[in-house]
């Protein structure tokens, strides 16, 4: 039963992505992308990780569909038509097979899902469950790692963060100028 | 969006629960899921529904653009700045047990909180600060 669970959103995952591919109205495609990511936070809360099911849902579902369609009030609502060339669109489908069994190859050598034996959960990560919530005095483990074992990772990824915007103001922030 | 009734109602009540959620995400990351980045993105939700449903003149005088402008860069520098603490403080770079010198965890804790505010003011001052350029750049 909890495999099904698991399996559903997937599914619908993959309906979605060649929904989106198919189509030409990029208010849909918008949509459809933040139902993806709703998608998406469904599967990471089956795989038990709330922390990263939230930032999908409220990140992607929510202020990237946003930002999109604020976007889009600025340009136009649909793609434009492109000719068709069966020789490019034959080597992007060939070169994309390629990638993808490259990767389905790359998993089989992967330990398996939530494998307890697996290497990543014998480094660092029994250490940060039995001595985070004493050295931190915070319960959730990811808090505690983002914010502190990992805080100068975190001061990174906000001046990622900063610098976007920082990007966006100077390009095309007119609030306060006068002009014609 | 003015002319419907039913959304500028049921805006209007949400929005004071929207801003509330995000300070409970914000506050509460260390004990459930969430944490400043969450906060951020649902505290600037907060302020973009409001700014799409009533416009962005009301919206503005709730949220100035100077103020979107300052938080943009005032959350990085927070966060630095606990960092720079440490220094001062006696320990190295984002070292927060040096904040408490009888409880290590404690100043762990304490350094925890200000660096998620930190992240929460940058990540809602970044995402307003997009969407008013948006909003303006739209409304010309």
């Amino acid at each position: 039963m909890e495999r099904l669970i698991a399996v559903i959103p997937v599914l619908l995952l993959i309906a979605l992505a060649l929904t989106i591919v198919r189509l030409r109205s990029l208010l849909a495609i918008a949509i459809l992308s933040g139902v993806y990511s709703l998608m998406m936070a469904l599967v990471f809360t089956v795989l038990d990780a709330v922390d990263v099911a939230f930032t999908e849902a409220s990140v992607g579902a929510g202020i990237t569909l946003t930002l999109m369609l604020a976007a889009m009030s600025l340009t136009t609502r649909r793609e434009a038509a492109k000719p068709r060339n069966r020789l490019r669109d034959g080597a992007a489908l060939i070169v994309a097979i390629i990638v993808g069994l490259a990767f389905v190859y790359a998993t089989l050598h992967m330990p398996m899902l939530g494998d307890p034996a697996a290497p990543i959960h014998l480094h660092v990560a029994p250490r940060y469950i039995a001595q985070g919530p004493v050295e931190t005095g915070v319960p959730n483990m990811v808090t505690s790692i983002l914010a502190s074992y990992r805080g100068y990772d975190t001061l990174g990824e906000v001046t990622v963060i900063f610098t976007a915007g920082i990007g966006v103001i100077a390009l095309l922030w007119r609030w306060g100028r006068d002009e014609r | 969006m003015n002319e419907h009734l039913i959304v500028r109602v049921i805006t209007k009540m949400l929005v004071p629960f929207i801003l509330l959620f995000a300070l409970y995400v914000q506050m509460h990351g260390d004990f459930g899921p969430g944490g400043g980045f969450q906060a951020g993105v649902i505290f600037a939700t907060a302020f973009i529904v409001y700014a799409i449903v009533f416009g962005m003149i009301p919206t503005l005088r709730a949220m100035p653009v100077g103020i979107v402008a300052a938080m943009v860069s005032l959350g990085v520098m927070l966060y630095a700045g606990v960092g720079f603490a440490a220094i001062v403080a006696g320990g190295s770079f984002l070292d927060y047990s040096v904040f408490d010198t009888q409880d290590p965890a404690h100043g762990q804790h304490l350094g925890i909180l200000l660096v998620e505010l930190g992240v929460g003011i940058t990540v809602s001052g970044v995402l307003m600060a997009i969407f008013f350029t948006f909003a303006e750049r739209y409304s010309r």
